[in-house]
């Protein structure tokens, strides 16, 4: 045992990549990394909403077995592996495999540059999708006036529909259907967003990571070389995003 | 014996609830043959629920349908035993033919549909399928024929040949459970006179464990749950037997449901339940009439109900929910979910059931065959349980025996018994390979027949699937990974794509357009599903690619291309669609 995995006998802490790391009773892996400013890759994750557990990105091994940093609660003496070669090779798969499910074209999409599934991509060095493309043929909803949907770009992690329901308290979303078949719907009668009660500063409006919920008349606002991850990576920005305390005091 | 209380006749209503979301949204589906969107507002309306949430459910269940389906709706097994390919002839195809009718399109007259859908476990009894919900057996040309024929003279199925519908219950070999047909009552009233704690120590010391297929210790899980801190405690049977290829359920449902109902009791006892649940999978929904009666007896006898067996303070009551076509749901949490009126996705564990599963109460789940064992070991004692079996797999386990064998049926043995033993017994003469627990499980070669069924070695939840040498195994595979597909809920990436890749993969081989390459690709991707998916059936789902690919590399080595690369698409397929949109056909269309 080394002198790092022996300190996390300690009460409350455990040990990421050889690292001490304390944590608060309650405290998840993934809450844990976050305040120690230690980045697990993650995307259907957003500190300050329920965590789902659905993209898999922040799978970590811990004493031996494989798990979601986002859903596993921290104990004492919890030895975690996260940035390691074999790890890090099954996050870019798992990103590449959101990258073919939908329709991702960056040179065209309003979020690139923006985008935490493409700075994913760039921060695990993918280089091409290497799965083949499934092409799926997705809805937009163009109903709503400042609002738009464009399903080609979802990746089903869920943000929109915890933030609408837990934080907006309007419960404007949700994901229907079964297996790759899996996609957002809005809860209208009609089914299209412009009979819902979305605002454009609603936190479902502004969360989802990629292209598929964008505020209308807004795009291509920042050149290129001044969008958020022109400047930094997302390992970087990942530790300071929270959901905004105004925000949670209104939910 | 069995004392006889005051007749306590229960309404039908309290054992089946019409209100409950699957049963209305089932209800609706007969009557209009569809869920329109107007529809699910409606309901949604009526239940004061969200939109989103009607159509969520309307969305994820196989058995609802969003456009018309016809007004005979028929639905073939594609499971490698009950399936329409499991013989010479491709039985869809044959029945499409027939009724020109696409698979999955609606004729436009309205009379017909015809689809396939997961195994509905009649393996026991050739190709089936399920004629407006019904189960109709032993399909063959000659059926298909008929059947064509039948629905374009508009004959409603009571005037169909009624022997179709004949299911029968062939027990090739029984042990302690089937052969346990002991007046009623005799189980509970032991527990209720050994009393709760007694009777939990003696599950614990019988050393059984979950009949599903996980094997977790059911003395240990009751008695997790008998100590969570909750408002009330509920009990569930999962009777959603959907691992392809099993059908003991099935037949323990049909003929010893009041020792489920007593294994259940036991356990309401045990935990302190008021409240029960059998989960019945939706392929099965035929059987409700019957478990209906069968719990109006129980009533009958005080077995259910208030102060059972003069008990007072003992009361139990049990109620049916029909699932609606969603392999999932057999996952405790995702049948919990189900049986909460919505999608049966995972739910994230730990709070494992035992501390917070039905509306957030502890709960225990456990399968039918554990529940009657439990009925058997209060009633016959740990120690007789414990005699048979082995050293951590005590008792009997049954066997639901398909594929290619000449003795199909349910088969009861001790654990420990080899699987050459099986054959032997079922008449499986020249069985190049089994494959056990259903396409979740394990493939065993000829060379290792010598294992055993047990917790310890092959353990498996009942399906035993015979593959005889002519059997083509990578079209097994192909069978297995097309299932895993249409299966997988949807809620994590590994899974929800990673299985459709997979069928790609397979699909690539099996066209013999695959390099060395592509056998590292799906090693790869195999494990990438089985390690980071959320749940169980993740973790499952390439088992049977990996298992085939150590025991019988030579499948996959014989199709591949000695080249470095092939692309992953058909190039000259992929071409089609511009030929079309071009009204294009000349030679230059074309690749080569």
């Amino acid at each position: 045992m080394t002198y790092e995995s022996n300190k996390a006998i300690d009460a409350n802490s455990i040990t990421i990549d050889g690292e001490t790391v304390p944590f608060d009773a309650g405290q998840t892996i993934m809450d844990a990394a976050l305040a120690a400013k230690i980045h697990i890759p993650h995307l259907c994750h957003y500190p300050g909403l329920t965590p789902a557990g659905n993209c898999r990105l922040c799978m970590v091994e811990m004493n031996g077995e494989s798990v979601a940093a986002c859903v596993t609660q921290a104990q004492s003496g919890q030895q975690v592996s996260s940035n390691t070669p074999e790890l890090n090779a099954a996050r870019l798969a798992i990103t590449q495999m959101l990258f073919v499910e939908g329709n991702h074209i960056c040179p065209s999409c309003e979020k690139s540059g923006n985008c935490r599934l493409q700075a994913m991509g760039y921060y695990l060095g993918m280089l091409e999708e290497h799965f083949h493309q499934f092409n799926p043929r997705r809805e937009i909803d163009a109903s709503h006036s400042t609002v738009l949907l464009d399903r080609d770009r979802c990746i089903l992690c869920d943000l929109c529909v915890r933030a609408s329901r837990d934080i907006d308290k309007k419960n404007v979303f949700a994901i229907a259907g079964r297996g790759i078949h899996a996609r957002l719907v809005v809860n209208t009668a009609s089914g299209k967003l412009g009979d819902s009660n979305i605002e454009e500063n609603d936190l479902a409006a502004k969360i989802c990571p990629v292209g598929a919920i964008l505020i209308r008349e807004r795009s291509f606002d920042s050149p290129v070389g001044e969008r958020i991850y022109d400047r930094r990576s997302i390992s970087d920005t990942a530790l300071t995003e929270h959901v905004p305390e105004k925000e949670v005091d209104r939910g | 014996m069995l004392v006889l209380m005051k007749n306590q006749s229960r309404p039908r209503s309290l054992i089946f609830d019409k209100q409950h979301l699957l049963h209305r949204l089932y209800i609706l589906q007969q009557q209009d043959r569809h869920i329109s969107s107007e529809t699910i507002v409606r309901v949604a309306g009526e239940c004061n629920m969200p939109v989103s949430q009607v159509a969520s459910v309307v969305d994820f269940y196989s058995f609802f349908y969003r456009e018309p389906v016809g007004q005979y709706h028929m639905l073939l097994s594609n499971c490698t035993s009950c399936g329409y390919q499991a013989g010479e002839t491709d039985l869809l195809k044959m029945l499409c033919r027939s009724l020109n009718v696409d698979p999955g399109i609606t004729r436009a007259d309205g009379r017909v549909s015809i689809s396939e859908t997961s195994c509905i476990g009649m393996c026991d009894h050739g190709a089936s399928m399920l004629i407006n919900g019904i189960p109709l057996v032993g399909l063959d040309e000659t059926k298909v024929v008929r059947i064509a024929g039948l629905v374009e003279q508009q004959m409603t199925l009571c005037q169909w040949p009624q022997d179709w519908f004949q299911i029968t219950h062939p027990i090739r070999q029984g042990g302690m459970l089937l052969n346990n047909v002991g007046p009623p009552g005799n189980s509970l009233t032991k527990a209720l006179s050994t009393g709760p704690g007694r009777t939990l120590d003696m599950i614990e010391y019988s050393g059984l464990r979950g009949r599903g297929g996980a094997g977790f210790s059911t003395g240990k899980k009751w008695r997790f749950c008998r100590e969570a801190t909750g408002d009330t405690h509920y009990v569930v049977c999962n009777a959603d037997e959907g691992e392809p290829g099993t059908f003991k359920d099935r037949f323990l449902l049909q003929c010893h449901a009041g020792a489920l109902f007593e294994g259940m009791a036991i356990c309401a006892s045990v935990i302190g339940a008021r409240k029960g649940f059998l989960y019945l999978r939706g392929e099965y929904r035929y059987l409700l009439t019957h478990l209906q009666e069968a719990l109006e007896l129980q009533y009958n006898n005080n077995l259910l109900g208030c102060s059972i067996l003069g008990h007072a303070g003992f009361d139990f009551d049990i109620e049916i929910v029909v699932g609606a076509g969603a392999y999932i749901c057999g996952e405790e949490s995702a049948l919990i979910e189900s049986l909460e009126g919505k999608p049966g996705v995972p739910r994230i564990r730990p709070p494992f059931p035992v501390t917070c599963g039905y509306l957030g109460q502890p709960t225990a789940v456990n399968n039918v065959e554990t529940f009657i064992a439990a009925a058997y070991i209060v009633d016959h004692g740990s120690g007789v349980f414990r005699m048979s079996g082995t050293e951590h797999s005590a008792g009997s386990k049954i066997l639901s025996i398909s594929g290619d064998c000449r003795n199909p049926g349910i088969y009861e043995y001790a654990f420990g018994v080899s699987i050459q033993q099986v054959l032997n017994d079922c008449g499986a003469d020249n069985a190049q390979a089994v494959q056990i627990g259903g396409p979740a499980g394990t493939l065993v070669a000829r060379r290792d027949f010598r294992r055993r069924i047990s917790f310890e070695d092959v353990s498996t939840g009942g399906s035993f699937l015979v593959f005889g040498e002519n059997r083509d195994l990578l079209a097994v595979n192909q069978n297995f990974a097309r299932f895993f597909a249409h299966e997988s809920c949807g809620f994590c990436t590994p899974c929800r794509v990673g299985t459709r890749l997979m069928e790609g993969s397979l699909q690539k081989i099996v066209d013999g357009r695959a390099v060395a390459a592509d056998i590292d690709e799906i090693k790869r991707l195999s494990s990438l599903i089985m390690r980071y998916s959320h749940c169980g059936l993740g973790h499952t789902a390439a088992n049977h690619m990996l298992d085939s690919l150590k025991q019988f590399p030579d499948l996959f080595e014989e199709r591949i291309m000695r080249q470095a690369f092939s692309p992953q698409i058909d190039l000259e397929a992929a071409l089609e669609t511009a030929r079309q949109i071009t009204h294009r056909d000349d030679a230059d269309a074309h690749l080569d």
